[in-house]
């Protein structure tokens, strides 16, 4: 550790005022901070301060991420497997699941990192932690099979449009790793619909077997919800869909690590899923009798299981910045998400994936939603009067 | 019994060096000095010149703004020097007591019951003890003219290793009841008093016979229900244009010697805390002592930071300084400017927080030695919810912040500004991830308030 110090004291003058390098500094100051929590202390106001720092915050959102992407790993492998009639054990599945996504995750911090740093340097601001998570959520989130030069684009276009040209982490009003993945999806549909959720490079001596269909659990219910997948697949994640978000299971240890250790909002979460299953359960009791295939007759529960729900609900809904600030806007921010969500899906088979959509929404509303929160508040405290 | 009043939201920090229950009497130092920083918005008038006597009681100066208002001399001695800082302004009163012992001006002895508020007042504002009486909002000293909505007086405190106010009121507990009476009459009926759930030891509601036991009320719960802002907000919330006053149980003693012995007999209780200090325990001392008469050799550490108050809301000291004229803590602990290898990586086992982010969860009964490191650097606002865990106000304090930094008053007004405290909001500022300077943003938009609201 020594070594290392002596090394950061060494070149650290370069980049000071006055250095040869100095305005370099954002990103010398990032490595920096990076590498040692530094030696500031406290000055005015209070003198102790909670270790939780952003740093800390955006690094355990990281260790939640962990138990959907070592399983959207596993499963990249078994669905390919799967489509060619492969015998695989789990190491097989896994690292051919590592190898695929491992390029895309590169990519994706890469170029992202990349922009946020020359932004850092020319407005001379630091280099936030948000996009830690960012870069992390945008390969969960995409197909296995997305070209990496999309990847790569979707991340400059979230970086600068979602955030940087708002002031960076904390001043964005949606959340930027969806607006990577909505913004492929309506600039690329041909990457992000269709045939393609499954890594179909082709194997030698294999060919893809006739039960083979590119279909996710959406897909399977825009076209007839009776023919999906058994909920417990849909649970544990045995189907295809974009890399990370087809496991409930791994959700929900997310969702636990995230919750216990204080950094997501239960609310947000607890609101969503109660929201889809609302408003689910009002379908059902409104779906027509006469038509035992509508849509409407979707048993609550299964909009929880399919898709990306789980996923958003528990990592894009409650990034804080982008969420309902205020603790009663939570509940309502939620409920609505979770609402939207399963009304996008029921009557809007052009759009299946209606978290995504619906947590933008709401992300647009959230400051309204705090509004009105506040509002009532204000009005509230006037009659104590 | 009195009602029990539950407060659920805060956080009780855990440190080690809580001052031991033995009590040392540190002799008068060469120096002793009134300081103005410790008075909000006082404009000094010197009644004494450097070289005059003075006597335990007489008055230094007086408030331009406010000449009833007087300030009076600890001790008996000489006036040493008139310490003056930017524009001349007048920033300590040094004076150098008598080798001989403290001579006091003698106010008359009498009985309390028979004494009416106005001469209660008068007898107050002469003999100096008015300043004890502080007003909220803004915590000004109070104004005499006004009546206040009640007065209030927090017999218990939860900061971080707070002094034990039920030892320091077990100590002179005749004082402290004489100096309640005093209260009871300026307070014409409407005085509060505030006791822990679970009574410390020396404590008991008898302590407070006379007063009505609607107004005896006791507090459960963690920091910061041991403030008193936080107590009026519970019991009676301040609204626009309304003053209540309060004041401390220490500050109460004096008031209650100076009607039971006939003297401003200025001297306090301190606890001397923190994980610095060799033996942290109590310490009997005059309000205005310097600092470094005592402080060596009772320290254990070079680089440590002295604290007068406790570690969220006292101010930055050093050995040169004299004792603070509301203080009844020192807290010493450790400097913490030393960069540390991946920090926000480690599973940080002693590493507190009020997130389960750091394993220190793992050992809730745990007390840590913590220093003064800012674990992080400054960051725009991105957690949310986290100050709504430790402010137990119907307050929303993140809006409440956000219409002080935009200096609408409108605003600050309909959010709750009148009620609250720069104490009340630092355990928010402990907890925020994004490193902000909490207190500094309150106590900018209670100046705004007070100059323009």
């Amino acid at each position: 550790m020594k070594f290392v110090r002596r090394l950061v004291d060494s070149v650290k003058p370069n980049f000071e005022k006055g250095g040869k390098l100095e305005k370099l500094h954002p990103a010398f100051d990032a490595l920096e901070t990076f590498l040692f929590t530094p030696g500031i202390t406290t000055e005015a106001g209070v003198h102790v301060r909670d270790a939780m720092d952003l740093k800390r915050t955006m690094m355990t959102v990281i260790i939640s991420l962990i138990p959907t992407l070592l399983f959207g790993m596993w499963n990249t492998g078994f669905q390919h497997h799967l489509a060619y009639g492969m015998e695989a054990d789990i190491m097989q599945n896994f690292l051919f699941g590592f190898w695929k996504v491992l390029p895309i995750i590169i990519v994706s911090y890469a170029v992202g990192l990349g922009v946020e740093f020359v932004f850092a340097i020319v407005k001379g601001h630091p280099i936030s932690e948000g996009y830690l998570v960012t870069g992390l959520l945008i390969p969960l989130v995409l197909p296995v099979t997305i070209p990496l030069w999309m990847v790569g684009l979707s991340a400059i276009f979230c970086t600068l449009l979602g955030k940087e040209i708002f002031g960076g982490t904390g001043m964005n009003f949606m959340n930027p790793a969806l607006l990577a993945r909505i913004f492929l999806f309506f600039a690329f549909p041909a990457a992000m619909t269709g045939d393609i959720w499954t890594d179909l490079s082709p194997e030698a001596g294999h060919a893809i077997v006739d039960a083979y269909s590119g279909a996710t659990s959406l897909m399977t219910f825009d076209a007839n919800y009776t023919l999906l997948p058994s909920a417990s697949d849909m649970f544990w994640g045995f189907e295809q869909g974009a890399i990370g978000e087809t496991s409930v299971f791994a959700c929900l240890i997310g969702a636990f690590i995230l919750i216990y250790s204080g950094v997501g909002s239960w609310r947000i979460m607890l609101a969503v899923f109660a929201g889809a299953g609302l408003m689910g359960l009002l379908f059902n009791f409104l779906a027509p009798a006469g038509n035992p295939t509508h849509l409407m007759h979707t048993p609550a529960y299964y909009h929880w299981l399919m898709g990306g729900f789980a996923f958003g609900a528990v990592y894009m809904a409650t990034d804080p910045v982008s969420a309902a600030q205020s603790e009663t806007g939570k509940w309502i921010y939620g409920l609505l998400i979770g609402a939207f969500s399963v009304v996008l899906r029921v009557f809007n088979p052009a759009y299946p994936e209606g978290v995504m959509l619906s947590i933008l929404l709401m992300n647009v509303f959230a400051p309204l939603i705090d509004h009105i929160v506040v509002e009532l508040h204000i009005k509230k405290r006037l009659r104590r009067a | 019994m009195a009602k029990i009043i539950s407060i659920h939201k805060g956080f009780d920090i855990k440190m080690k060096g809580a001052a031991e229950k033995t009590i040392s009497s540190i002799p008068v130092s060469g120096v002793v000095a009134v300081k103005l920083s410790d008075f909000h918005n006082v404009v000094p008038k010197m009644l004494v010149e450097p070289g005059n006597e003075v006597l335990a009681g007489q008055a230094l100066f007086f408030d331009k703004n406010r000449p009833d208002i007087r300030f009076s001399s600890p001790v008996s001695g000489i006036v040493n020097e008139i310490i003056k800082g930017e524009k001349r302004r007048i920033t300590e009163v040094h004076i150098l007591p008598d080798k001989s012992g403290i001579s006091y001006i003698e106010f008359p002895k009498m009985d309390i019951s028979s004494l009416s508020k106005e001469f209660i007042i008068k007898l107050l504002l002469e003999s100096g003890c008015w300043t004890y009486i502080r007003q909220r909002p803004y915590s000004l000293i109070a104004n005499p003219e006004d009546v206040p909505k009640g007065i209030f007086v927090s017999c218990f405190d939860t900061a971080p290793l707070a002094p034990s106010l039920g030892y320091m009121i077990g100590l002179e507990r005749e004082n402290f009841q004489s100096g309640l009476k005093v209260l009871q009459i300026l307070a014409e009926g409407r005085l509060h008093v505030s006791l822990p759930a679970n009574l410390e030891q020396n404590q008991s509601e008898h302590d407070f016979t006379g007063i009505p036991a609607e107004n005896i009320r006791r507090f459960k719960g963690p920091h910061p229900s041991g403030n008193v802002g936080i107590q009026i907000h519970h019991i009676d919330p301040i609204q626009k244009s309304e003053k209540v006053w309060y004041v401390h149980p220490q500050d109460i003693i004096i008031i209650g010697r100076l009607f039971r012995e006939g003297r401003y007999h200025a001297e306090r209780l301190i606890a001397l805390t923190g994980s610095c200090f060799v033996k942290p325990a109590y310490a009997k001392m005059i309000s205005g002592q310097k600092l470094d008469s005592f402080l060596p050799g009772s320290l254990s550490k070079e680089n440590c930071r002295l604290i007068q108050g406790n570690v969220l809301s006292g101010k930055t000291s050093h050995a040169a300084d004299f004792l603070s004229y509301y203080e009844n803590q020192l807290t010493a602990i450790p400097e913490g400017d030393k960069p540390e290898f991946l920090g926000w990586l480690q599973p940080g086992f002693n590493k507190l927080s009020l997130s389960r982010t750091y394993f220190s969860w793992l050992f809730p009964n745990r007390k840590y030695e913590l220093d003064t490191n800012m674990h992080g650097e400054e960051r725009a606002f991105v957690m949310t919810g986290q100050y709504d865990k430790v402010l137990p106000m119907n307050i929303y304090p993140v809006y409440l912040l956000k219409a002080i930094l935009a200096k609408d008053i409108e605003r600050m007004e309909a959010l709750g500004i009148y009620e609250i405290s720069e104490e009340d909001f630092a355990l928010c500022e402990f907890v925020c991830t994004s490193k902000i300077a909490v207190q500094k943003i309150v106590a900018e938009g209670l100046e705004l308030i007070r100059v323009e609201g």
